[in-house]
């Protein structure tokens, strides 16, 4: 539901929360869990907003809730309505209003060290309990910041201070979950800083009704503690669905082109761009499955992300859809191809329109209100789609099986020859003449081949356009798909015609492509249309830079003979067109 | 703002907040007055009131409120 999803509009929520909630219980299919809220302060509140956001992810909660600040008693000396209700999640609402014993500055270390023993051992002595009785799941919070400091700037640092015993205590928490399953931290302090702690700790709802947070506080909390349980009961997300143009960059690669997008450090607009791609991308590590959905021509979204300075490359991705279908269709396939339900995306664009006709066709699908790109982190971030508590060793691995270049190399493993491997790919190759919607690609490639690039002749838009339109020249382009995706224009060639001779001025290739084959498939065909246009000598030329050792040898390799080779390693080369022998026998080729 | 406005927007607050479109509040309507106005419920009201009219209310004005025209009589105090 719109409402349910960060940022909140406290006021609707707090308003409209029975309205809400009548809605959400005519759901389907919803699961039913006992929930136990154990609170050292009131929870009323924390229980109802807690309720929505949990029927929100189909979950329907049934509550036992403690007398106010009984959570202690209930835990360890136990009570019949608890021990009947049988809890599956036991929520433990502590905050810093339930430290009994705090450093004064009088008190020496061991003191102080036996003040952190008590807090700690009671609330261990709670879980111990709890685990022992019920073996249900607990979420316990960590303990907020005090809303002022008694020591200044030194209650962080000195143990007399609150902040630092807080500190100490919290890190004691954490080596025991750490050490045990079953329990999980519920993070307060972050969410009181994000919230602010001034804010969070209103003591207006302290004094008058005993809520240790300040209720328009309450939906952030309660959230928090639904993605907690969300995650448990293995409803996180899966995979991103990601928008291009404003959303993984600034601007429209089609209309502006790729060298005019902001992405990279040199503007603060590219620097933001940037950064978001760097987030995206280390949701990789986590298992998260990384997609595109872009109206876009299919090269031109990856001609943007292979931006020199983007973060996110083609391969980061399982699924590519850039095409002109509506962005709700291109998710039904990408969730078949997956096999994933789309309530396990999360669908991230920057138009409005979009995500609104997203969210409508597909309930319970991630769809974050961004809106301006220095807020796309914090919007997603917050909306606790990956809440890791399950994250094992197991879910790197698994994402493993999704990346193409480790399914390559596995299969690689199993062939008994190259050749085999190649086959094994299906590659299938589109060379053909250049095409006008190919041309800023193609001028593109031509402007950043470096390695792959015999003469490093760089050709301009207009240029590309010349030489498309002239029948002096043989053109061709090459795109080349295959099982596991496709690569887009990846080679040109361009050759001029000069009686029975054809000269070739430029034969590049893009790296991603290295070691397919697929340069022989382009003189086979660079070889068919010389031999159309009645040509009998084809003649190769080598110019070293820096960079293009790696095509040294390209022309003895494609057969071709050495006629000279100057001091500066410039090498000249001709192939007789009647003897030419086709190469390429792994990629299927068509036009 | 008129008290008369202040009185029909608050009584939306009042219908979202208690899920009952048959509320009506007066200058003398207080919690008996309404079925689920219990005191886990005000501080609901509270809020959504201050929200709906971006005011605050102190702690003594909350104590000492005893019906919906007090209540009126503050909101008019802050809003001009």
């Amino acid at each position: 539901m719109k409402e349910l999803k960060y940022p909140f509009d406290v006021e609707y929520l707090i308003k409209n929360k029975k309205k809400i909630k009548r809605e959400l219980l005519n759901k389907e299919g919803l699961i039913e869990k006992n929930i136990a809220i154990l609170g050292g302060s009131t929870t009323s509140e924390i229980k109802n907003m807690l309720e929505i956001f949990l029927l929100n992810y189909g979950i329907k909660p049934t509550f036992y809730e403690s007398e106010y600040n009984k959570y202690y008693e209930d835990a360890v000396f136990g009570n019949e309505e608890l021990d009947n209700f049988k809890p599956d999640i036991i929520y433990i609402h502590t905050t810093n209003r339930n430290i009994m014993n705090y450093p004064t500055i009088v008190d020496d270390e061991d003191t102080i060290n036996q003040m952190l023993e008590t807090e700690y051992k009671k609330l261990e002595q709670i879980w111990e309990k709890l685990q022992e009785k019920f073996g249900a799941v607990i979420i316990q919070n960590n303990f907020e910041y005090p809303y002022y400091r008694l020591l200044g700037n030194k209650d962080v640092s000195d143990m007399h201070g609150r902040i630092n015993f807080i500190n100490r205590l919290n890190d004691k928490i954490y080596s025991y979950i750490n050490n045990h399953n079953n329990i999980f931290i519920n993070d307060i302090n972050y969410l009181s800083s994000c919230y602010g702690l001034d804010k969070w700790a209103n003591q207006f709802y302290w004094h008058m009704y005993k809520y240790a947070l300040e209720v328009p506080a309450i939906p952030y909390l309660a959230f928090n503690i639904a993605n907690i349980i969300k995650s448990i009961y293995g409803k996180n997300k899966k995979a991103f669905v990601l928008d291009l143009d404003n959303t993984l960059w600034g601007g429209i690669v089609g209309d502006d082109g790729v060298e005019n997008l902001a992405i990279g450090p040199e503007v603060p607009s590219g620097q933001v761009y940037a950064e978001f791609q760097e987030y995206i991308k280390a949701h990789k590590n986590l298992g998260i499955i990384l997609n595109v959905n872009s109206k876009n021509e299919h090269e031109n979204a990856i001609a943007g992300l292979n931006h020199p300075a983007g973060i996110l490359k083609p391969d980061d991705f399982i699924i590519i859809k850039a095409n002109w279908n509506p962005k709700h269709m291109n998710i039904k396939d990408i969730a078949e191809e997956l096999n994933l339900g789309a309530d396990s995306f999360v669908f991230v664009d920057d138009n409005p329109a979009e995500r609104h006709i997203v969210e409508e066709t597909y309930e319970g699908i991630g769809v974050p209100e961004i809106d301006v790109p220095e807020n796309y982190i914090r919007i997603i971030d917050h909306n606790g789609y990956f809440e890791m508590t399950n994250f094992s060793k197991e879910d790197i691995k698994k994402n493993e099986l999704y990346k193409d270049n480790a399914k390559r190399s596995q299969m690689m493993a199993t062939f008994e020859n190259y050749d085999d491997y190649l086959k094994s790919l299906k590659m299938k190759a589109e060379i053909s003449s250049f095409k006008p919607i190919y041309l800023e690609r193609i001028s593109q490639l031509s402007n950043k081949s470096n390695q792959f690039n015999l003469t490093t002749k760089r050709y301009s838009l207009a240029d590309i356009e010349h030489v498309a339109n002239s029948e002096n020249y043989i053109k061709i382009y090459g795109k080349l798909e295959d099982i596991f995706g496709d690569n887009g224009v990846i080679s040109v060639v361009i050759g001029h015609i000069k009686g029975k001779e054809l000269h070739i001025d430029l034969w590049i290739m893009s790296c991603r492509v290295l070691k397919r084959n697929m340069e022989y498939a382009m003189m086979d065909e660079l070889m068919r249309r010389a031999k159309e246009e009645n040509i009998t000598t084809v003649y190769g030329y080598y110019y070293p830079t820096l960079k293009n050792k790696m095509v040294k040898n390209f022309y003895e390799d494609q057969g071709f003979t050495l006629i000279s080779e100057d001091d500066k390693g410039n090498k000249f080369y001709k192939q007789d067109v009647e003897s030419y022998k086709n190469k390429n026998n792994v990629i299927e080729v068509e036009e | 703002m008129k008290r008369e406005e202040i009185f029909e927007r608050l009584n939306n607050v009042f219908r979202d907040v208690f899920d009952d479109e048959s509320i009506t509040v007066s200058e003398k309507t207080t919690s008996a007055d309404i079925e689920d106005w219990d005191s886990l419920e005000h501080i609901n009201l509270i809020v959504a009131v201050e929200q709906e009219f971006g005011i605050k209310f102190n702690m003594g004005e909350v104590t000492t409120m005893k019906n919906v025209g007090e209540m009126v009589n503050i909101i008019e105090s802050r809003v001009k």
